[in-house]
């Protein structure tokens, strides 16, 4: 999701009668749901991933600051521009939250920044869409959001105790995001025809892209099996969009827009709703760095801290000149 | 000029500063030096649309013709904006962003401080919650001129070139016109030129800590805050801000 | 050489009456400066009236694997807790 095809750092789950004394312990704790805290034993394969997949989500939330930010200049009344800011900067909140995580770790964040300027770490495949109208706010704070929800809330329960704190904050600060993209979105369709083509549009553009957060299906997803006895990861791919697409379809519905997907069908033996398999080939083609914006989104992101350097720089020459003349009094 | 006028066009000056001076810093979402800078901007600019949305809708309600704050921020003119220019000048670097902050920021405090006792109780009421977002905005806006002018040679080298390029803007804020003396007259606001005196005390204590030197030059550019003679950068500013009002007129959003 | 900021760590005293509190972290150049980013990141949301911040590095901290000597010896000291205490009904609220 904001984690997307994290490869675990190592093939294949030991069974108990392979692993040390020391692991089998670890494996214990984690089995009865005991968090794991930075300074206990792990293993390297553990921290490894952990710190792949707490930074891609980290490097999402502060990537995923650029499609939304692109209307903030914009908003059509003074109201929404200060619930987008508002909504952006908590984008930049969590980011922070998340780095802070990975940083107890023995990773720092300037390290991470630097793998991603690199190309050598991901964040979603979803920041690499363009908002194109203002509905696009509404739909990316109610379906992007409402599916980045969907895997947080499961996230809580994460067995590293940092990561699973910075998604319980994470999680209560989100839940502002969906309902106010819900609440932008409904004005459009519920408005001028022009407002409800605006809405259809986001929409028809978004659907796909949103279930595709979820990551390739539970069949191709090959990494997820020791992330799920570490309980890195708690549901499935597969699972978490179900469920997804279970609560958004109706809210469709209720907004008098087109499905966006002509396979959306409610499943009576199942109990879900039926959809369309995304085209993973489009997905593959965004990780690869070949999405609408991925050129342009690192760009921005490596042009805002080159930029900045100056002012890290001297603001910290500053304080250590403060605290010298302090020393020397 | 009636009372009413004057008083209407007294608060557009207010509610233009923090709507364009908000905009401005919303503009750095997303690009900002670090992430707590990010987040930082983020508050100042929340803080200064909140403002506007008070002066803006007190402005609507004594002119009595049916705008609100809304109408008067996205259906207004260039010409009918009245803001200092000092606010509407380009972001360029992150320098010269809080160095435009840290001399709005002076100002303004200066300025609300005395609006608190205003003889106008809706002006005094938001002047005082206002002026404690402010206070804070000019602790950090100074706190970082100050960082960055003491910081390394670039850095104090950007901060000097900020200053220098923002201070002919400065002279703008204490001078006085019509509006300004039927308000001094009603005992609504203080004269302008009564402020320079504790800006001059903040700016002076600050910039001489960042060890930046004021330029000598007392030239001042006007015309915005009567509307006379606004910058080239403001009809662009407003371009993108009003276009989804002006595209799609009488929408609700 | 890094020229990162130094990581603090962050504590807030959430309502008046409370201890503060551990909310997370952030990177500053100094103390002042890492209260005010404090402010601005960790209370957006009215979620505070006192912030202590503390650099990262001048915490010290016991280590996992003397949970055990450090501990557990309090387990067995249950009359340290008024439940262990019977005290008749009689004699009234204790």
């Amino acid at each position: 999701m904001y984690a997307q095809m994290i490869k675990t750092a190592r093939s294949g789950v030991k069974t108990r009668d392979e692993m040390t004394d020391q692991e089998r312990a670890f494996q214990d704790k984690i089995d009865n749901d005991i968090k794991i805290e930075p300074r206990d034993w792990m293993p390297d394969d553990y921290r490894a991933t952990l710190i792949r997949q707490i930074g891609q989500h980290a490097h999402s939330e502060v990537v995923g600051q650029l499609p939304e930010g692109n209307w903030i200049t914009r908003a059509p009344t003074l109201e929404r521009k200060a619930i987008l800011l508002a909504k952006v900067q908590d984008e930049a909140g969590h980011g922070l939250y998340l780095y802070s995580a990975a940083e107890t770790l023995g990773e720092s964040r300037d390290e991470l920044v630097r793998l991603l300027h690199e190309g050598r770490m991901k964040y979603s495949s979803i920041f690499n869409y363009p908002t194109l109208n203002w509905a696009d706010i509404g739909a990316v704070g109610w379906l992007v959001d409402g599916a980045a929800i969907v895997n947080q809330v499961a996230l809580q329960r994460t067995s590293y105790g940092p990561y699973s704190r910075a998604m319980i904050k994470i999680c209560k600060e989100e839940s502002f995001h969906a309902r106010q993209g819900y609440h932008a979105i409904m004005k459009m369709a519920f408005g001028s025809p022009e407002q409800k083509r605006q809405a259809q549009d986001a929409v028809n553009r978004l659907w796909f892209p949103a279930i595709m957060m979820f990551g390739p299906n539970d069949s191709e997803s090959t990494h997820s099996e020791q992330s799920m006895a570490w309980k890195i990861k708690v549901k499935s791919n597969d699972e978490l969009r179900q469920q997804f697409v279970d609560q958004t379809i109706p809210q469709i519905e209720y907004l008098g827009l087109d499905l966006p997907d002509p396979g959306i069908r409610w499943n009576e033996e199942r109990g879900h709703y039926d959809f369309s398999d995304p085209d993973w080939s489009e997905f593959f083609d965004v990780i690869k760095g070949n999405g609408p914006c991925n050129v342009d989104r690192m760009t921005a992101r490596r042009k805002a801290w080159d930029d900045g350097e100056w002012v890290r720089d001297g603001l910290l020459a500053h304080a250590q000149k403060k605290s010298a003349r302090t020393a020397a009094e | 000029m009636t009372r009413d006028e004057a008083l209407f066009d007294f608060l557009l000056r207010l509610g233009d500063n923090t709507l364009i001076l908000g905009h401005r810093v919303s503009e750095w979402c997303g690009h900002a030096p670090v992430l707590e800078e990010d987040i930082a901007l983020a508050n100042t600019a929340l803080d200064m649309i909140g403002q506007t949305q008070m002066w803006l809708g007190l402005a609507a309600e004594v002119e009595g013709k049916g705008r609100d704050a809304d109408t008067l921020a996205f259906l207004r003119d260039a010409w009918d904006f009245r803001n200092l220019l000092l606010v509407e000048m380009p972001n360029g670097d992150f320098g010269q962003t809080l160095m435009r902050q840290f001399l709005f920021d002076a100002f303004h405090s200066v300025l609300l401080g005395r609006l608190m006792t205003s003889s106008d109780e809706r002006v005094a009421a938001i002047a005082a919650k206002a002026s404690k977002e402010v206070a804070y905005h000019l602790e950090r806006s100074a706190d970082t001129v100050v960082g960055l002018g003491d910081g390394t040679e670039e850095s104090h080298a950007r901060m000097q070139a900020a200053l220098d390029y923002l201070w002919p803007y400065v002279g703008e804020m204490f001078r006085a016109d019509a509006v300004d003396a039927e308000m001094v007259a009603a005992g609504i606001a203080p004269d302008p030129a009564g402020l320079r005196e504790e800006f001059d005390g903040i700016t002076t204590r600050v910039l001489s800590e960042a060890t930046l030197e004021i330029p000598a030059s007392s030239f001042g550019h006007k015309g915005g805050k009567d509307g006379s003679f606004h910058t080239e950068h403001l009809g662009h500013l407003l371009c993108s801000m009003q276009w989804l009002q002006r595209a799609y007129p009488g929408c609700e959003w | 050489m890094s020229n990162e900021w130094p990581l603090w760590e962050v504590f807030i005293r959430g309502q008046h009456g409370l201890s503060h509190r551990h909310v997370g972290s952030l990177h500053a150049p100094d103390a002042d400066m890492a209260i005010k980013n404090a402010r601005d990141v960790y209370t957006r949301r009215n979620e505070g009236v006192s912030i202590w911040v503390v650099e990262a590095r001048h915490i010290a901290a016991t280590a996992p694997g003397e949970k055990g000597p450090l501990f557990e010896p309090s387990e067995s000291k249950v009359y340290r807790h008024p439940t262990f205490f019977d005290i008749p009904d009689e004699v009234g609220h204790m």
